[in-house]
């Protein structure tokens, strides 16, 4: 079941394009990571499914139905471009934005005592917003996004702000809403959060869609055969042994051991690989590379790049 | 709904519990009450008596020139070359040189130490031409009683003649300086709280918090809730001012008067407070009674204090919707420069015309400025105590409630886009294309 879906999303404004029929699905319960450089169209999604703008065209649902004004409500946003009113006093500020989420005053009092409580920042309360400091005010803001107890979370860049400590603590928060049911879509352009925390991902760029699936598969998917191989012996020896099925990319030395990076070419397997070397030099240990999510991220972005120029030159 | 008034509430709390709103709300009425009691203290210090030194060449005027409460006339026997040059061992403040043949060149010449003022000079000039035409009459053989039924005071009522019949007669003095008044009341409340919510949109845009907001309400509802908030916290600082200022009015009048001031002069210093006071000083005291009365009787007050609050209101929320499209499209307020002129250009315009409408208001300049929106509010008020046809009126009324849902509808269209652009200097062009795209 998807929390949330959009097919095939139109966004115009004026001659350009933001949103090119663009389509997702946020399964319930996962970490939806929404990917893509600056300008391709992410924050465009982000206030559709807000319902701060509307699409051209294009359907929106929400947990299966018609996305309306009164999932609001449901609906917890942190945008990047964050803040708070400055000359507000913390807990009076905090009170406003749950309300307007639709908590009643008592329950959001309730609420935000065990939140101020949780992050230790009860001195607050009656603090202004302009006499905290960065750091502070984002905590603030991320306990006001997520005190209405959202079902759908909507975190861009989360991390943008807080150091590291403060970050490994809002990262765990995102962990544990998860774990207590709430789905999470999240936008970064941040690929190791997104290989720690996303279950799935879209890539956006340039108003279209361009890569989605799972965070493992589309690792699995953009595999290239390249391994790292560990070995001690005479490395003339290993060159020599490596046959035509095989490149190699990169090779280095660490103390008695040597280190190379090869490509199996064709339909060569690790298994041919290893025998064509084994009589040659002693194998210390094997290990595939997977791609990481920002070599795929820089692939696919630079390659759409490459072919809109060469289109431009015809 | 719920959730409109929830912004109505924070925008009114958070203006009303900041400091400078409640400096303002003190400071206000000790300005208006200081204001008041400046002008009552200057009338009571008397006046510096300007002496003047009349050289009489043709001996018509000796003696014979009255003095007035601030101008008293000696007359010298010398001549004026003697006069000249004891000017400054004597305390006269000016020496009035009346030639030998004046009343053929009718010239009359003042020699000063300070420049005298235009009052004085005015009194001179009225007082020497009146004797001047006097003696000239006396000389072509009208005797001092002909003289004494000639001179006439005129005194012109207006009457109207109703449709049905009914004559109506005006003296509208009173009422005309109210209409005034309040068209000035609803021109000052457009500026400062107009600008306030200008203010408002710029401080949540810049702040960045605009978007973590209308992701829980619409665009619509902010804007809205902002415009009724401000204008609550507007009446709000009003209402103080007129309480504080009656109290505090009436607490230092009651410490003057017991003070032993001559109670007379008080209520003549109240009496010249109310504008048109030459005339007012001028009428006996039964003219005052009937202008009072008849202020009450003819003067519709209901239709007056109706048409107030439904300018002042409807005033104040035309313009405070294009004042938060002007703030939306920004990202300071050096900005707002460009956009500012099409809304202060009509504001300050009907300010500038009320004078004219006053003038002539029946006038087709008068007709059309009443029924314009961006200037009906001012010009409408100065307008109703001449007594408008209710055609005219309810047809301005219309007008500024359409002229209201128009520019609201403008508005939202043109905040909605204008909140979530940052970072870019917006045009004109940009505007109108903002008001063509979709939700």
């Amino acid at each position: 079941m998807d929390i949330f879906s959009a097919s095939n999303v139109v966004k115009k404004y004026d001659k350009h394009t933001a949103l090119d029929g663009v389509s997702i699905n946020v399964k319930q319960n996962s970490i939806f990571g929404l990917l893509g450089p600056n300008g391709a169209g992410k924050t465009s999604l982000i206030r559709i499914i807000n319902q701060i703008t509307g699409p051209d065209s294009g359907e929106l649902f929400f947990n299966g139905e018609k996305l309306q004004q009164k999932h609001i409500e449901r609906i917890g946003y942190l945008p990047e471009e964050r803040g708070l009113y400055k000359k507000m006093e913390v807990g009076e500020q905090a009170l406003y934005l749950a309300r307007l989420k639709g908590l009643s005053r008592q329950e959001a009092v309730k609420r935000l005592k065990f939140w101020f409580e949780k992050f230790e920042i009860t001195t607050w309360w009656n603090k202004k917003i302009e006499e905290l400091s960065k750091g502070m005010q984002q905590k603030v803001q991320f306990i006001v996004t997520v005190l209405h107890e959202p079902e759908l979370l909507i975190l861009d860049e989360p991390f943008s702000g807080f150091d590291p400590i403060n970050a490994n603590l809002i990262k765990n928060e995102i962990l544990e809403l998860k774990k207590k049911g709430t789905s999470i879509i999240f936008s970064t352009h941040n690929m190791s959060s997104v290989e720690e925390l996303c279950d799935d991902i879209a890539l956006i760029n340039q108003s279209k869609k361009i890569l989605e699936g799972s965070v493992k598969d589309i690792r699995k998917e953009y595999r290239t055969n390249t391994y790292k191989v560990e070995f001690t012996g005479n490395f003339i020896a290993f060159t020599n042994a490596i046959w035509t099925g095989c490149e190699l990319i990169e090779k280095h030395s660490e103390g008695n051991s040597n280190i190379a990076t090869i490509k199996l070419l064709y339909d060569a397997t690790p298994n041919q690989f290893l025998q064509a070397i084994m009589p040659h030099v002693m194998v210390n240990g094997l290990q595939e590379i997977i791609p990481s999510m920002n070599d795929i991220f820089i692939a696919k972005v630079s390659n759409q790049k490459l072919s809109i120029d060469s289109n431009f030159t015809e | 709904m719920n959730k409109i008034l929830l912004i109505i509430q924070r925008e009114y709390l958070t203006r009303v519990k900041k400091k400078s709103f409640i400096i303002m709300t003190i400071i206000g009425p000790i300005l208006m009450v200081g204001l008041v009691f400046a002008q009552f203290w200057i009338k009571m210090i008397p006046e510096e008596k300007q002496k003047i030194l009349v050289v009489d060449e043709s001996q018509l005027f000796v003696n014979k020139l009255e003095n007035s409460a601030n101008q008293t006339f000696t007359y010298s026997k010398n001549n004026l070359a003697f006069e000249k040059k004891a000017f400054y061992s004597t305390d006269n403040n000016v020496i009035l040189y009346i030639p030998a043949n004046i009343i053929d060149s009718q010239k009359i010449q003042i020699f000063y130490k300070k420049q005298p003022g235009l009052d004085m000079q005015d009194y001179i000039n009225a007082i020497v031409g009146k004797k001047l035409e006097e003696m000239k009459l006396l000389a072509s053989g009208v005797n001092v009683n002909q003289l004494a039924s000639i001179k006439t005071k005129l005194n012109l009522t207006t009457t109207k003649i109703e449709k049905s019949g009914n004559l109506e007669t005006k003296d509208n003095e009173v009422s005309m300086a109210l209409g005034f008044i309040a068209g000035i009341l609803i021109y000052i409340f457009i500026f400062l709280y107009g600008a306030q919510v200008m203010r408002g949109v710029i401080e949540e845009k810049t702040s960045r918090i605009v978007e973590v907001i209308i992701s829980s309400v619409r665009p619509f509802e902010l804007m809205m809730g902002k415009i009724v908030g401000i204008a609550m916290v507007g009446l709000t600082q009003f209402l103080l001012w007129i309480i504080l200022s009656v109290v505090g009015t009436s607490l230092v009048g009651n410490y003057f008067i017991k003070d032993d001031v001559n109670v007379a002069q008080v209520e003549q210093t109240f009496k010249t407070n109310i504008p048109q006071n030459d005339a007012f000083k001028e009428m006996s005291n039964d003219k005052q009674a009937e202008i009072m009365d008849s202020f009450f009787n003819q003067v519709n007050l209901p239709v007056m204090l109706f048409s107030f609050l439904f300018y002042f209101l409807g005033g104040y929320l035309l313009y405070g919707a294009l004042f938060a499209a002007v703030g939306s499209a920004v990202d300071n307020e050096a900005d707002t420069q460009q956009f500012m002129l099409p809304l202060t250009i009509p504001l300050i315009l009907s300010f500038t015309l009320a004078q004219n409408v006053m003038t002539n208001p029946e006038s087709s300049l008068a007709f059309w400025l009443s029924v314009f929106p961006l200037t009906s509010p001012i010009i409408m008020m100065v307008r109703i105590p001449f007594g408008v046809p209710y055609f005219d009126l309810i047809l301005s009324m219309v007008m500024l409630v359409l002229g209201f849902i128009g520019a609201t509808w403008i508005s939202a269209k043109i905040y909605r886009t204008g909140i979530l652009m940052y970072g870019k200097k917006t045009s004109y062009k940009e505007l109108w294309k903002w008001l063509f795209y979709k939700g």
